[in-house]
């Protein structure tokens, strides 16, 4: 049995997934005690610290579109259902039987086809869901005597922002867990780290 | 080269140190002959009209008036003068006149001793002209010398001949020498406003809670504007007050002033409202900061968060008068009375029980302004506590905000069959008043015989509450009420009806359904996860497992 070695994630990528991690992470941390879940920097620095990083990870977003576009790698996000029940089968079975992952990553399919949905999912459903709720938290004084004033209030805008809230923490821990489903169960974060995919031959 | 720069830099340094530490010889001026310039364009002390001996303060008021001829007239046309304000809106007479609190009660029927804080001299009863020029108390604002004093039981006169005071207490109380108080006047200061707006209710801080003599000269701690080493504000740098109009009254008062700020000297409807210096968006923090609190603004009074307690001193402030203890005598039928551990009236024959305390967390409400007073003879439900002043607003008027209260809580005299509270004639040295014959029916008869009321012949008490705005002694930035305070599950606006606060407010079914998701994903990947251990862990059977 060999392996081979394939360089899957370039540099800024990882600098973006790694930051974006850091950031989202502290951000739930910092939201959740604004939220009231508890009491860690106290509710001043919480709020200060979660808009501070609101504003960093935007405009790591910006930085990072502006990459996925001129690099391409947009396509990575494109939805397929090719596959798919093979993945959920490979996860509900085939993963205790040491059955080979039907999926082979390569440098234009990074994803699996899974993968490819809760990311296009997050993308597409959960970021506006927290972003735009969150721009309104922020900018409320700025339209609560206006038009959109007669159709939403802050309680809505909060409300929705906990959802999207609870929906990226229940990403981020099943996220956490698939990492650990490689070949071994750091290879993944290994690969994220270093950029280099050691590929199991079967 | 390089030395050679540095060099110089230091010869330059230098030689600016050396010419600034030397006092340059200053050139002799035109203005080093004159005398010192003295407060103020006139020496009160070098006028004729002011040279000859005063005995009663009218006297004094005629011979102010012989300059100041408009100054009587003007006083005459303010509530300090004819304690009486008419609400706008209801047609109500209000005014210390008029309305009962849940203090001293009332004036009618007092007057001999409430007029003690009257800006006038001799309003014994109804009687009182309101028309004579003379009866103005210029002195009361206008003294420099903190020596002179009006005591109750004197309609408003000041001390004339040395007395005891309070009677019995073995404490003299010197006449006061008219002549250098009209020689000394100067406009008011602190101490003038307080010795009668500290005194409120009969004691030092009794009444507002946060106006008492810790304001005559605060530490920056206690008053950031008031702070006598550093603003030294007084009370009419704020209360701006023009042809002796103060501006500011809890009667009309201003809850919220939208817009920049108006320098003093501009037209301004509301100079005493904090807008008016510092504007509704006053908060210049780093622009995260800046924009969160600025946005408070629309909903909080700039006191709720920068008067963090009021009565921040050991003086303290009076939270409870119950008055149905009072004419409770000692086991030999005596008066008596007792003080509470930090030296404060607690207790009273004459008056009844006390409640006294320090550093209080105010009580916060919707407030647009108005309030909606009780006043004599209106009807009262005994069932509930009764609101004598009831600040109004809510949450959806663009002109309330949530303000800061000291609530003050009594139980006093009211009529059980005529549903309404008495007046009790309680201050004279007679057998028809409370404080003298300790006998309620006929301190009531006598009090409602004043006011001209009709009196079924009952009495009972009745609790009651007064609501008064904090607004004085504002806290240094620093000290400012912290996010914390109120964005928490049990925060100082808990109960406020129609804000959001993030860290109180949630939606109970989003957070039970969100915690339940988040289980859930813990729960699925901890048993695959376990699964997959268990898989790994069982006995190899199938051979050629990977090297490691």
């Amino acid at each position: 049995m060999s392996t081979n070695r394939i360089f899957l994630y370039k540099r800024y990528e990882r600098f973006w997934h790694w930051s974006q991690a850091a950031l989202v992470i502290f951000m739930l941390i910092t939201g959740f005690e604004i939220h009231g879940s508890y009491e860690w920097f106290g509710f001043h620095r919480a709020a200060d610290l979660h808009t501070f990083t609101a504003w960093t990870l935007l405009a790591l977003w910006a930085f990072t579109i502006f990459w996925q576009f001129t690099t391409g790698e947009w396509r990575q996000y494109i939805p397929t259902l090719k596959k798919v029940d093979a993945m959920i089968r490979y996860y509900v079975l085939g993963i205790f039987t040491n059955a080979p992952n039907p999926f082979q990553k390569s440098t234009v399919k990074k994803h699996n086809p899974l993968q490819r949905l809760a990311y296009l999912a997050l993308l597409a459903f959960v970021s506006p869901i927290i972003w735009g709720s969150g721009l309104f938290y922020l900018f409320y004084a700025y339209w609560k005597d206006g038009a959109i004033g007669a159709y939403l209030d802050l309680p809505m805008v909060a409300m929705i922002h906990t959802v999207g809230a609870f929906m990226m923490l229940t990403f981020f821990i099943v996220h956490v867990y698939l990492t650990t489903t490689g070949h071994t169960p750091l290879a993944h974060i290994k690969t994220m780290i270093t950029g280099w995919e050691e590929e199991e031959q079967h | 080269m390089k030395a050679n720069t540095i060099l110089r830099i230091a010869a330059w340094i230098s030689c600016v140190l050396v010419s600034s530490a030397q006092a340059a010889p200053v050139a002799p001026t035109l203005t080093d002959k004159l005398p010192a310039v003295a407060k103020g364009t006139t020496d009160h002390s070098k006028l004729k009209e002011l040279q000859k001996p005063f005995k009663t303060g009218p006297e004094v008021t005629k011979a102010c008036l012989e300059c100041h001829n408009e100054a009587a007239n003007q006083v005459q046309h303010t509530k300090h003068w004819t304690w009486e304000v008419v609400d706008a809106a209801t047609g109500k007479k209000l005014g210390k006149k008029n309305i009962i609190n849940n203090f001293c009660t009332t004036t009618i029927s007092n007057e001999e001793d409430c007029m003690a804080c009257h800006a006038g001299y001799g309003w014994h009863d109804k009687t009182f002209d309101f028309s004579k020029q003379e009866n103005v108390d210029c002195l009361i604002c206008h003294d420099s010398t903190g020596t002179y004093r009006k005591l109750p039981g004197d309609a408003g006169h000041p001390v004339y001949e040395r007395k005891e005071f309070p009677h019995g207490s073995g404490k003299f109380v010197e006449a006061v020498d008219l002549n250098k108080v009209a020689q000394t006047v100067q406009l008011p200061s602190r101490r003038n406003c307080g010795s009668c707006h500290f005194f409120g209710a009969g004691a030092n801080g009794t009444k507002h809670g946060d106006l008492d003599t810790s304001l005559i000269e605060p530490g920056k701690h206690l008053d950031v504007h008031m702070d006598a080493k550093g603003l030294n504000f007084s009370c009419v740098t704020c209360h701006k007050t023009t042809d002796h109009q103060v501006s500011g009254s809890r009667y009309e008062m201003t809850a919220s002033r939208t817009g920049p700020a108006t320098p003093r000297g501009k037209y301004d409807e509301h100079p005493a409202a904090c807008q008016s210096c510092h504007s509704d968006k006053p908060h210049h923090e780093n622009p995260l900061l800046m924009e969160r609190l600025n946005a408070h603004t629309d909903k909080l009074a700039c006191q709720t968060c920068h008067i963090p307690e009021y009565a921040r001193n050991s003086i303290g402030t009076e939270k409870v008068w119950d008055w149905s203890t009072a004419t409770t005598m000692d086991a030999d039928g005596k008066r008596f009375a007792y003080k509470d551990s930090a030296g404060r009236r607690a207790f009273d024959s004459k008056k009844g029980n006390w409640t006294w305390d320090s550093f209080l967390i105010p009580e916060y409400r919707w407030f647009n302004g108005k309030v909606d007073f009780k006043v004599v003879g209106d009807k009262i439900d005994p069932t509930h506590v009764v609101e004598i002043n009831s600040p109004q607003g809510s949450a959806n008027e663009p002109g309330a905000r949530i303000w800061p209260f000291k609530v003050h809580r009594g139980k006093q005299a009211y009529d059980p069959e005529l549903k309404n509270l008495l007046i009790v004639h309680t201050a004279a040295e007679d057998d028809t008043a409370l404080w003298h014959n300790y006998n309620w029916p006929k301190a009531i008869k006598a009090g409602m015989e004043v006011a001209g009321l009709p009196w079924s012949g009952k009495y009972d008490f009745v609790s009651t509450e007064m609501s008064w705005p904090i607004t004085h002694m504002v806290a240094p930035k620093h000290d400012a009420v912290g996010c914390a305070q109120c964005h928490q599950n049990d925060g100082r606006l808990k109960g406020i009806a129609g804000v959001w606060l993030p860290g109180q407010d949630r939606n109970g079914l989003i957070d039970t359904l969100g915690w339940l998701m988040v289980g859930l994903a813990s729960l699925g990947v901890l048993i695959h996860g376990g699964a997959r251990v268990c898989v790994l862990c069982r006995p190899k059977k199938n051979e050629g497992k990977d090297e490691q």
